[in-house]
This record gives structure tokens, C-alpha cells and sequence, in this order.
């Protein structure tokens, strides 16, 4: 089953083409992995995917309904989510408060309730309190819930980002470089994460990454972007002896 | 027609006032990204510089001018090495609240020393010559003049001269900058002591144009000003310029047509609509954040 | 581990403690607000520095809502208490009966802050786009707008000013809106629009990102806080009992800025604590005459120099958080059943 299509996406910056025709029909449940140099457009995708920026041109139907245009608040009501490539949480804000941010979208009482803390304020922020404390402890982060997130050593921020996207319910998660910054052994237990936060919260994920062992190792389709082009779309074997891939991407040394 | 023109005349001495503080405002915001809200301050004090030195002192129109100026440039570094660079790398809300509490002590404490408002005397002769209906004062010749000249100066210190060339690079990255040799302390200890200057010779100015002056005079002509740098887009010396001269004209004609107390609702009404059609000023560019 | 379990400890007595305090502070204020200027129990001078001491802290908690909690630079506060003023001014003055003021002047003061509230919905607009340094600018065009455009309206004395309010402000209902201010102002802190708030002033781009509604937030966060700088206005009005346009210049909106940058930005107990040594110190420095309008603002310079987030910076006292926010709450939720035990970090919500 479908789940986002993409069609004909295409994004200038002043002149500058960042993304061409960009197409894409992903499939619920899938892992995909969006590779490419840098500058290739890979997070100008995931800006025009979370509403961002619009894009100059094209259609993404996300379960159907047109997301391209849409304030990135209502794309996220609508289940797609991020995490950003340098981490970007509420820094002054406890743990459990950057959990409860993101919330947001899935509350339901009025401004009038909220002054008041009447009406359905209170059940509310019960189960907002309850999904945010199950949520910290399934990510094994309960006992750090009155720290402000600047505190956390930098592992612990990038997995309280992740916890804090997922606070969103959503069904698709955009990865923006999950593993930047990490040596072989915290890769290895990020792929582990991931699959296994996959499996847990029945996720679609897109992830974008630079270690190839990380997209080699967990996703099963890659995509190969190049100065804002699709250069290829396959399987981790399909991609790694893809010519154009070798050429524009790996380079040199991946010719083995 | 005529009453036009001499109109125009006023606009043209009071946008060379506004484009004179405005020159302050921008070069400070372009190479600290700070808006030195205390630089209105600054101008008053150069008012009252040019009132002791002519009354009690009975110095003459030009050596009173540069003590004017460098005295206030001399306040705007100190209140520069005082005040703001502690707070260079803390929050930028800080260094404003810092500029309006400094701008509140100059104000205050020229009240406290000098509680009435003051009378600045005739310092250059006061001629006017007629072309037909049209009249131009001399006063209105030298404020004219001697701001474009000031200007013309400015222009040529940035663009021609070495600090003028690390100014813009400061105010191109600030934090690139000092890796590329470039004296950052020095450098924003110019930039204060010019912009200040500028200012201190349109206290003196406007003092001359407008000879009473008082403590809170800097409040309104500095937020004035403030506007004609936004107007011409905060960080562009050629913006102030510019903005300080329609701001003049704006204020002249609104004058013209309407009863006097509605200056300043109009020119700040201006201003609103302004920046909600070009929230970047005339020559301001639009910074966007990466995500 | 043996020091978390000790400052757990610390702040659980100190939380048990603290549930006392809110109830007996509202209860003896409400009854001494009545009886002090019943009895005469305090001089009258006195009495009057505590309704100024009400209507700052009223400022200051308003102002710390879109300056200190969103992080936005506003120096509208003057614009919205002169609306407030004018509008439950004219109201008592020549529309409400004389016989009715008394039930009326309540109505006055809401009037003042629904008028300002509304003059906050239309602030709130540029600031969608734009943040930082250009609101400061927007907001300061507000004020100087504000006050040319009512020293241009007769009906309300023009730049002469206003009067012949009666002293309908009295010390109760000082009490009665400062308690007010703070208690909806708190319970606006701590709900989701609350925490998008907070969350703006951290980084609006990601707040959108996961889910706020940015906009909607900034609306909610300056209608309510220029509904209370209207409040402020209102209660000035009637016990000074003469406005004019003048009173509410950009100077009016510093103090009030002075106030929230002491006290201490996104605290509420900083507000009321800035309010309060702003409003004592300014009358103990009365002796000095003009030179103590010269400390002020030299005080505020070397705060900012030396603790540039004022006394209370980011922290809350506990009392004022709502029980159900706490972490280590006594009354035990149930999702609280699986991190208690974890909860090394016990009270420490607020703290550095």
C-alpha cells in the first residue's frame, strides 16, 4: 500500500536548482535510505516534504491527501515527522517538556480550558503526562525526565529527539543523519535502534546518512541523489554496483 | 508650486539630521547586529556638547563642531568597552535592555545636572537670500552641505580604507572575520567612535536649527531616526542615507497638509506598512534560517 | 545516587510544605485587602504604593509572557495599558450612571482589557514573520501610534488629557486582578499552549516541526498578555484619576521591561519579585530625588553586565506550578508509576 507519493518535485533557490523532478511512491513499512554528496538536495526533500519550504513545482500525496503547502504543523497532524541534522531541541526545556511540546497536535481542549485548567484540561494533561512517562521509559530515559535537555551528553540528545518525534504519533519518520557524529560501535547500536523503533511504533521511515554501513546494513531500498537528481533507486546491491552511483558518489575508492 | 519647493527645502535640512543619527543606528546593527538603542542619547549629548562650549566657552562654529563630534565619539567607545562588549556572546536580548539602560542614564543623569531646558545661542550668522518667493536660509546651506560632506567622508572610510574594508567584513561574518586577521575590538571601537561622531554633529546641528534643546529631546528624533534606518534596511549605510531623506520629506509634508500633531502618527504608520510590504527595508536583503 | 535520593528528599518535604502556602497567602491577602484600608492599618501613602505594587506586577507577569516565556522583544506594553486606560476611563467617565459605579467599574476594567486585547491580536500578526529586533521595531511604532493618535481625539481631552475618574481602584480589587493575572497567566503556562510558548522561544522552526501551531500560540500569548497590560491600564486610570497620553510613552513600556529583566525572564515568581523591588526601591530612593532616576537605569545596566537573566532566571518557585505538573508529584498519576522509581532527578524541574 502506498503511502507517500511524490511526483515531479522540483525546488529552486534563486536560480539554483536544489531538487529536479524528484519522484518517489514509498510503501508503508518500508526503510528507505536517501544517499548523495553533499549538497545533493537530500534535506531540501525532507524540507519540502515537512512543509518547510514549498516546492517550485510538484504534487506529494501523503495517504492520499496533498501535502505541498500545508504548514509543517498540519503535516505533522497529518502523521509525518523529522529529526534534523544538528540536533535542534528545546534546550532551556526538561526532558519530559520537550516530550510534552510535541504533543501538540494531539490535544484536545480549547484555549478557554487551557486559561481555566477546566473542562478537559485536566484528563488531558493526564495522558499527555502518561504517554510522556511511557514514552521516556521505553527509551530508557524515565530517570532524566526533570533535566534540561542541554545537560544530556550528546547520544542521549539524539535519542530524546528521536522519542520526541515519535511523541508526535506519527506514521512516517524522516532521519536526517542519525548517525553523524558517532564511532562504529554507537552505529552498530543505532541500527538496532532504528529497526527496532521501526518494529515497536510501526513506523515508515526515510532516512538521510552518509555511513554507508548504516544504509547498507538496515535499509532495503536506497535512493542516490546528485546535484538535485535521482541517479538511482534499488536494492544496497543494486546500488553499490550502480555505475552512475560509483561514479558521482563513491568515487575512486569504492571500486574495489 | 513655490511653497513646494520651500518645503522641500525643510525636508531636505531635516532628512540630513534624520540620515546623520540613522548613519549611527546602521553601522552599529551592521557590524554587531545590535541596535544601540542609547545612540538617540548620544545625539543629545553632542547638543549640549555644543551648548557649554559656545556659551561658556564662546568657541566658534567649527572647532565647536569637532569637539562635539569627538567628544561624543569619545562616549560612544567608552559606553562600548563599558557596557556592550561584556555581553558580545550572551543573549542579544541582553545587550539591547543594556543599550536602553544606558540611553536612560544619559538622559537622566543630563536632567540631573542640568534640570531646564537650555537655550542654544546664534552661532553663525543668520543670512537668507531670495530667489523670488523661494527663501534659503544660511543655516539651512551649512546643515545641507556639511551633511553631505560628512557622508561623503563616511563613504569614502568604508569603502576606501582599510578598517572601512574590515568593518564590512565584520559585518559580513563576525565570526570569520577574526580568523582572517582581522582586529575585531579595534575595528567596533571605530565603528562606534564614527557613528557616534555622526550623531554628536547632528546634536550640534539640530541644536542650531532648533536652538532649545532639553534631556529627552535624543527619544524621539533617535527613534525617528531608528525608523529611517529601518526604512532603508538596518546594516546598509546607503539605506540610512536614503531612508533619513524620505523620512525628512514624509514628516515636511505631512506638516504641510495636515495640523502638526499628526507627524508623527503618520510617519510611523509609514513605517508599519512599510515592513509589512518589505519587512527588509529598502536595500535590506532578507535572512533566512538553515534548517 | 545517595546525593539524588537526598534531594529528593529536600524537595519532597520542601513540595508538602509549599502546598500550604498558596491557599494561606490568598486567604489573609484577601481578608488584610480589606481590612488594611477598612482599619486604616497602614498609612495611607503606603496603601497607594501597594496598589502601584498590584498594578506592576500585573505588567511585569504580562510583559514576561511574550518577552520572557516566547523569547519575542516586545516594547508595546505602554501602547496596550493606554488602551486599557483610556477605554474603562471613558467608560466610568460617560457612559456607565454615577449611581452604578461600583458594579460597573469591573466591567470598565474588562472593557479596557478586551479593547487592548484586541489592539494585541492585531501586534500579533507581523510578528508570524517576523521576530526578534524588527517586533521590537513594530511594537515601538504601536506605542508611538498609539499615543498620537489619542493626543488627536477630543472626545478624550486630546494631548490636555482625561479626567474625573473616581478612585474606583481600590486595594481588594488590586488584589483580586493581581491574583487573577497570576492565576491564568500560570494556567496558560502550564497547558500545551504554555509549553508552545516555551518552545517558540527555544527554536521556532522546530516547534512548528513537531506540531505547534506557531500562529495560533503567538495569538493566544499577546491577546492574553495585552489583555492584562489593558487590566493594568484600567486600575491606573482610576486611581491616579488623571491619564494622558504622555504617561504611556515608550518610557512607561522600559519600566515595565526594567521590572521583567530583574525579576528574571519566563518566571513568574521572578516577575513578582522584580515588580517588587522595582516598586520599593524606586519609593526608598525617593530622598535622592532626580539622581535615583539615574541609579535605576544604572542598576539595570550592570544586572544585565553581571546576571544577565535577572534574579530568577528560568526557575519557578514550586507553589506556583500546578500540582499536576510536578515531578515527583505526592498524589502519584498513574503514568508516574514507571519512572518513579527511576527519578533520581526528584524535584528538580525548574532548577539549574
Amino acid at each position: 500500500m502506498t503511502l507517500l507519493r511524490a511526483s515531479g518535485i522540483t525546488h529552486f533557490f534563486g536560480g539554483l536548482c536544489a531538487v529536479t523532478d524528484f519522484n518517489l511512491s514509498l510503501d508503508r513499512d518500508e526503510l528507505l535510505g536517501i544517499i548523495g554528496p553533499n549538497g545533493a538536495g537530500k534535506t531540501t526533500l525532507f524540507n519540502i516534504i515537512t512543509g518547510v519550504c514549498r516546492a517550485t513545482r510538484g504534487s506529494i500525496l501523503f495517504r492520499d491527501a496533498e501535502i505541498v503547502g500545508k504548514s509543517p504543523d498540519r503535516i505533522v497532524r497529518m502523521g509525518i515527522v523529522r529529526t534534523f541534522q544538528n540536533i535542534r531541541l528545546f534546550n532551556e526545556l526538561t526532558v519530559l517538556d520537550n516530550i510534552r511540546v510535541a504533543h501538540y497536535g494531539r490535544v484536545r481542549y480549547t484555549p478557554a480550558e487551557a486559561l481555566l485548567h477546566a473542562g478537559r484540561y485536566r484528563e488531558e494533561e493526564r495522558r499527555i503526562r502518561r504517554h510522556s512517562d511511557e514514552l521516556l521509559a521505553l527509551f530508557r530515559m524515565g530517570h532524566l525526565s526533570g533535566e534540561r535537555a542541554k545537560n544530556l551528553p550528546y547520544g542521549l540528545q539524539k535519542r530524546l529527539e528521536i522519542a520526541r518525534a515519535l511523541a508526535t504519533e506519527p506514521e512516517l519518520l524522516l532521519l536526517d543523519e542519525p548517525a553523524a557524529g558517532m564511532n562504529p560501535r554507537e552505529v552498530d547500536e543505532l541500527m538496532d535502534f532504528i529497526r527496532w523503533t521501526q518494529r515497536e511504533f510501526g513506523l515508515t521511515i526515510i532516512l538521510i546518512e552518509h555511513q554507508m554501513r548504516l544504509v547498507m546494513g538496515i535499509c532495503r531500498r536506497i535512493i542516490a541523489l546528485d546535484f538535485g537528481a535521482t541517479i538511482a533507486d534499488g536494492t544496497p546491491q543494486e546500488i553499490q554496483t550502480d555505475p552512475a552511483v560509483l561514479e558521482a558518489y563513491l568515487g575512486e575508492k569504492a571500486v574495489r | 508650486m513655490i511653497y513646494l519647493i520651500q518645503q522641500g527645502l525643510n525636508a531636505l535640512q531635516l532628512g540630513s539630521i534624520y540620515a546623520l543619527i540613522a548613519l549611527g543606528y546602521t553601522m552599529v546593527y551592521g557590524v554587531l547586529s545590535l541596535i544601540n538603542f542609547a545612540h538617540g542619547d548620544f545625539f543629545m549629548v553632542g547638543a549640549f556638547l555644543c551648548f557649554i562650549v559656545v556659551t561658556f566657552m564662546g568657541i566658534p562654529f567649527v572647532p565647536a563642531l569637532l569637539i562635539s563630534m569627538a567628544g561624543v565619539a569619545a562616549l560612544g567607545v567608552a559606553v562600548e568597552r563599558v557596557a556592550y562588549k561584556p555581553l558580545r556572546s550572551a543573549p542579544r536580548v541582553s545587550a539591547v535592555i543594556t543599550a536602553l539602560g544606558v540611553g536612560i542614564f544619559l538622559e537622566n543623569f543630563t536632567l540631573a545636572l542640568s534640570p531646564y531646558p537650555k537655550h542654544i545661542p546664534t552661532i553663525i550668522a543668520n543670512t537668507s537670500w531670495s530667489a523670488g518667493a523661494v527663501t534659503v536660509s544660511s543655516l539651512q546651506v551649512v546643515v545641507v552641505f556639511l551633511s553631505v560632506v560628512l557622508m561623503l567622508v563616511l563613504h569614502f572610510i568604508v569603502q576606501h580604507t582599510k578598517v572601512g574594508m574590515a568593518m564590512r567584513a565584520i559585518s559580513w561574518d563576525r565570526n570569520v572575520a577574526p580568523l582572517m586577521g582581522v582586529p575585531v575590538n579595534y575595528v567596533i571601537s571605530v565603528t562606534f567612535a564614527l557613528g557616534s561622531g555622526l550623531g554628536g554633529a547632528a546634536g550640534m546641528m539640530y541644536a542650531m536649527a532648533y536652538p532649545v534643546i532639553d534631556p529627552y529631546m535624543g527619544i524621539i528624533v533617535g527613534w525617528k531616526a531608528f525608523i529611517s534606518a529601518v526604512v532603508g534596511g538596518i546594516g546598509n549605510i546607503r539605506g540610512a542615507m536614503v531612508g533619513g531623506y524620505i523620512l525628512g520629506g514624509v514628516e515636511v509634508l505631512t506638516t504641510a497638509f495636515l495640523p502638526s500633531t499628526y507627524r508623527d502618527f503618520v510617519s510611523f504608520s509609514l513605517l508599519l506598512v512599510l515592513l509589512i510590504f518589505r519587512p527588509y527595508g529598502i536595500y535590506g536583503r532578507p535572512r533566512t534560517e538553515k534548517v | 545516587m545517595g546525593r539524588a535520593f537526598l534531594k529528593k528528599d529536600l524537595t519532597g518535604k520542601e513540595r508538602s510544605q509549599g502546598r500550604w502556602v498558596l491557599p494561606v497567602f490568598l486567604v489573609s491577602g484577601s481578608v488584610l485587602s480589606f481590612a488594611i484600608p477598612h482599619f486604616d492599618l497602614l498609612d495611607q501613602y503606603i496603601q497607594l504604593i501597594l496598589v502601584y505594587l498590584g498594578i506592576n506586577i500585573i505588567l511585569a507577569l504580562s510583559l514576561n509572557l511574550v518577552n520572557g516565556y516566547m523569547g519575542e522583544f516586545s516594547v508595546g506594553h505602554a501602547g496596550f495599558m493606554s488602551a486599557g486606560a483610556y477605554i474603562a476611563s471613558f467608560l466610568t467617565v460617560k457612559v456607565f450612571p454615577a449611581g452604578a459605579l461600583a458594579w460597573a467599574f469591573p466591567a470598565a476594567v474588562v472593557a479596557g482589557g478586551l479593547g487592548a486585547g484586541l489592539l494585541g491580536l492585531v501586534v500579533a500578526i507581523p510578528s508570524f514573520r517576523t521576530r526578534g529586533d524588527y517586533l521590537a521595531i513594530v511594537t515601538l511604532a504601536f506605542v508611538m501610534i498609539v499615543k498620537s493618535a489619542l493626543e488627536n481625539i477630543d472626545s478624550v481631552g486630546g494631548a490636555r488629557g482625561f479626567l474625573g475618574m473616581d478612585k474606583l481602584t481600590t486595594l481588594p480589587w488590586t488584589f483580586f486582578w493581581t491574583v487573577a493575572t497570576v492565576w491564568i497567566i500560570r494556567n496558560l503556562i502550564y497547558s500545551r499552549y504554555g509549553r508552545g510558548v516555551l518552545s517558540i522561544r527555544e527554536d521556532e522552526i522546530a516547534s512548528g516541526l513537531m506540531g505547534v501551531n506557531t500562529r495560533h500560540v503567538k495569538l493566544i500569548a499577546f491577546v492574553v498578555s495585552s489583555f492584562f497590560a489593558g487590566v493594568a491600564g484600567a486600575l491606573f486610570a482610576h486611581v491616579l484619576q488623571f491619564i494622558n497620553p504622555r504617561m504611556f510613552d515608550i518610557i512607561k513600556s522600559t519600566d515595565v521591561l526594567v521590572m521583567v529583566y530583574l525579576g528574571g525572564i519566563g518566571s513568574i515568581a521572578g516577575s513578582i519579585l522584580g515588580a517588587t523591588a522595582y516598586t520599593f526601591l524606586l519609593e526608598a530612593l525617593r530622598p535622592l530625588e532626580i539622581w535615583r532616576m539615574v541609579l535605576m537605569p544604572l542598576m539595570l545596566v550592570l544586572l544585565m553586565l553581571f546576571r544577565p537573566r535577572g534574579i530568577m532566571g528560568l526557575r519557578e518557585l514550586p507553589w506556583l506550578e500546578p500540582a499536576a505538573d510536578r515531578l515527583s508529584s505526592p498524589n502519584g498519576l498513574n503514568g508516574l508509576r514507571n519512572s518513579r522509581g527511576a527519578n533520581g532527578f526528584g524535584g528538580k524541574r525548574k532548577d539549574e
